[in-house]
């Protein structure tokens, strides 16, 4: 076997830090990265036949900073999600931790390895599943696949067969073993990569938009499983993700990134204090609102049909709540905190350097 | 499903890791590959039948252009072909280019690059090379599984055209140059097909490849007819400037051994340059990876 244990010559990141012992046994942290940078040069295209010939010749190219010197720590058990609008680093920040690119400046460990050598000894201990990228094969049951797996990684039968069975059974799709990868639904072949992914037992699996075009009954048992998969094996995962739901059914902890920074890191409870001052209060009605009343309030409001919405101060919500609910017929009511879509949206429309990175940890 | 077993169940354990223990997990990855790979190609058996006797149709063109040329001319022989040399010439030729030829493997690679489904062999503990090395040995096993009869029968029906069959040696002679002729075949049209990592699309290099291919193979003539042509070198013809070049052996030699126009000296030089030529490749192969994925690693990914 090919065995790409000499360092790259030509690496354009010189690595300074000592080879780690044990390659990650002891109890450092399972993932450390600093001053993670990496730079894309893209060539423009302009429009028309005449620069296209003109380009020929001459191309005009500039330098994209896909991330800009990232510092993260992650230890052994989290389940960490990256946000970050489209084009913001995620993939890349993924692609650099699992070894795929070598990065323009900075350092990275993984599990003690620096992931660009890509040595098997490394590769044998992580698992990366690209939301529609393939592990399976097409043409063929995900039992082939699987029975490739257990060769490539070098599994014991015994333990192969009992993890497969354990993986299968909790996502219930023993009865899709046998048929060909290419008659699955998205979301039965997104739970058979994910069952590939898992075979080896690996210590860190980097998930890359793992729901991504599932309908939400998949969607609610792939988080079942992975919370489940996570937590008795202290596997620690990192998942990019767009969708709220994965986040706050599986992550204890939020990184953010925009424009190449990590822009807030932190918990998810703590993105909703710090980046959000009020609390949404809604009044189901009897009779129409006095709207006189609501704007003495001096709060933001919207009447919708029965209901009236209003933005109040969390800090002030004591305060005001007994005030509203005396004066109408209110039939019922609920006191909110903004929903993270919102949160997160803001978050991203907000430039990167705008707030502190990573002062929570 | 198949549920072939590889050659030794001995279990391989990660933790004695001895020369003789990495050389048993390579073979069992390399031999789960390969099994796998026979169960996909023969999803596909019956697009490999058609395209299996769509193979015959160019010989026909070939042997009534060869009846027309020995028709119009009074000599016996060509470059010490006689007609029935030539039909038998094209015949062997092709059992060479169902060896040597691999198609969609340079343009595959390629495709794995700009699609990036090449990542997975950066992820997993696995050889790409070697996945599709074992991948076209399954491709080609399949093949021939479905070729033999046609090809028999074609050999069959045109046993007139052939000399005595050959002796034992030369027959040995015959099956090395084969098999080389498809390692060679494979490790020239891989390492085309990793120019993907550098150009996105290797369909013009892989056009003009085969053009050069065609000519210089013997695919086309026999190249015994390139010797009384200058090569532009003093003293050099053609034909022994080709010699030195891959592309003979991956159609002119075998049929040229089982023809009984290499003999001796000759011929052992001949599956000497041969393997040369396979190891020169496969290193190459090799290389072109490693830089491959380097740069991919380095500006794309």
């Amino acid at each position: 076997m090919h065995n790409s244990s000499a360092p790259p010559f030509g690496s354009p990141a010189p690595l300074s830090l000592p080879p780690a012992p044990g390659a990650g046994s002891g109890t450092g942290p399972v993932i450390s990265v600093t001053g993670l940078a990496k730079e894309y040069r893209v060539y423009d295209k302009p429009e028309g036949l005449f620069s296209s010939i003109s380009g020929l010749f001459h191309r005009t190219s500039r330098v994209v900073e896909a991330l800009k010197g990232v510092d993260l720590t992650v230890e052994k058990g989290e389940f960490v999600a990256l946000l970050g609008p489209n084009g913001a680093g995620k993939t890349t920040f993924l692609k650099l931790l699992s070894g795929i690119i070598t990065p323009t400046r900075g350092e990275a460990r993984v599990l003690g390895a620096v992931p660009w050598q890509r040595t098997d000894e490394f590769r044998r201990r992580f698992a990366l599943v690209m939301g529609q990228r393939n592990q399976l094969w097409w043409d063929l049951p995900a039992a082939e696949s699987f029975r490739l797996h257990k060769e490539i990684y070098r599994l014991e039968p015994a333990r192969f067969e009992r993890t497969r069975d354990e993986l299968v059974d909790l996502l219930d799709v023993r009865k899709l073993l046998l048929q060909p990868v290419r008659d699955l639904s998205l979301g039965e072949r997104m739970k058979l990569e994910l069952v590939a992914a898992l075979l080896h037992e690996p210590e860190v699996l980097f998930l890359d938009e793992p729901t991504i075009g599932l309908d939400v009954v998949a969607q609610h048992s792939l988080h079942r499983f992975l919370a489940k998969v996570q937590a008795e094996r202290q596997m620690t995962v990192v998942l990019t993700t767009h969708y709220m739901k994965d986040v706050a059914a599986l992550c204890k902890r939020v990184v953010v990134i925009t424009h190449g920074s990590i822009l807030y890191d932190g918990s998810l409870e703590q993105i909703v204090d710090r980046f959000t001052s009020h609390k949404i209060v809604t009044l189901d009605l009897d009779g129409p609102p006095a709207e006189d009343r609501l704007k003495r309030l001096g709060f933001p409001y919207e009447i919708r049909g029965p209901q009236v919405i209003l933005r109040i101060d969390r800090t002030r919500i004591a305060d005001v709540l007994p005030e509203i609910l005396r004066g109408e017929s209110v039939r019922d009511v609920s006191v909110e905190d903004v929903p993270l879509e919102e949160i997160v949206a803001e978050l991203f429309r907000s430039e990167a350097g705008q707030a502190p990175a990573g002062s929570q940890r | 499903m198949m549920a072939l077993l590889p050659p030794s169940d001995l279990q391989a354990s990660a933790r004695e890791p001895g020369p003789l223990q990495a050389w048993m997990n390579s073979w069992r990855i390399w031999w789960t590959m390969l099994v796998i790979c026979l169960e996909e190609r023969l999803v596909y058996r019956g697009d490999f039948i058609l395209g299996t006797l769509m193979r015959f149709l160019p010989i026909v063109t070939q042997v009534f252009l060869w009846t027309a040329v020995f028709g119009a001319t009074s000599r016996g022989d060509i470059a010490g072909y006689s007609r029935n040399d030539i039909v038998a010439y094209y015949l062997l030729t092709m059992v060479t280019r169902a060896f040597s030829s691999m198609p969609g493997l340079a343009s595959g690679i390629a495709r794995s690059v700009r699609d990036g489904s090449v990542k997975k062999y950066l992820v997993q503990p696995v050889d790409y090379i070697g996945y599709l090395l074992a991948a076209r040995i399954a491709h080609k096993l399949v093949y021939y599984a479905v070729a033999t009869l046609p090809f028999a029968a074609v050999f069959f029906f045109c046993r007139s055209y052939f000399p005595p069959l050959p002796d034992a040696s030369t027959l040995a002679a015959f099956g090395l140059s084969l098999v080389l002729s498809f390692f060679l075949g494979f490790f020239l049209e891989a390492t085309l097909g990793m120019l993907g990592f550098w150009f996105l699309e290797v369909s013009s290099i892989v056009f003009a490849y085969m053009l050069v291919q065609y000519l210089l193979s013997g695919h086309m003539f026999p190249l015994d007819m390139l010797a009384g042509i200058p090569s532009g070198i003093p003293g050099v013809s053609l034909a022994s400037l080709v010699h030195w070049l891959p592309f003979e052996y991956t159609a002119y030699l075998p049929a040229a051994v089982w023809l009984g126009k290499i003999k001796g000296a000759d011929l052992v030089w001949s599956l000497v340059i041969e393997a040369g030529w396979v190891v020169v490749m496969a290193v190459a192969c090799r290389i072109a990876w490693r830089r491959g994925t380097r740069r991919y690693s380095a500006f794309g990914g």
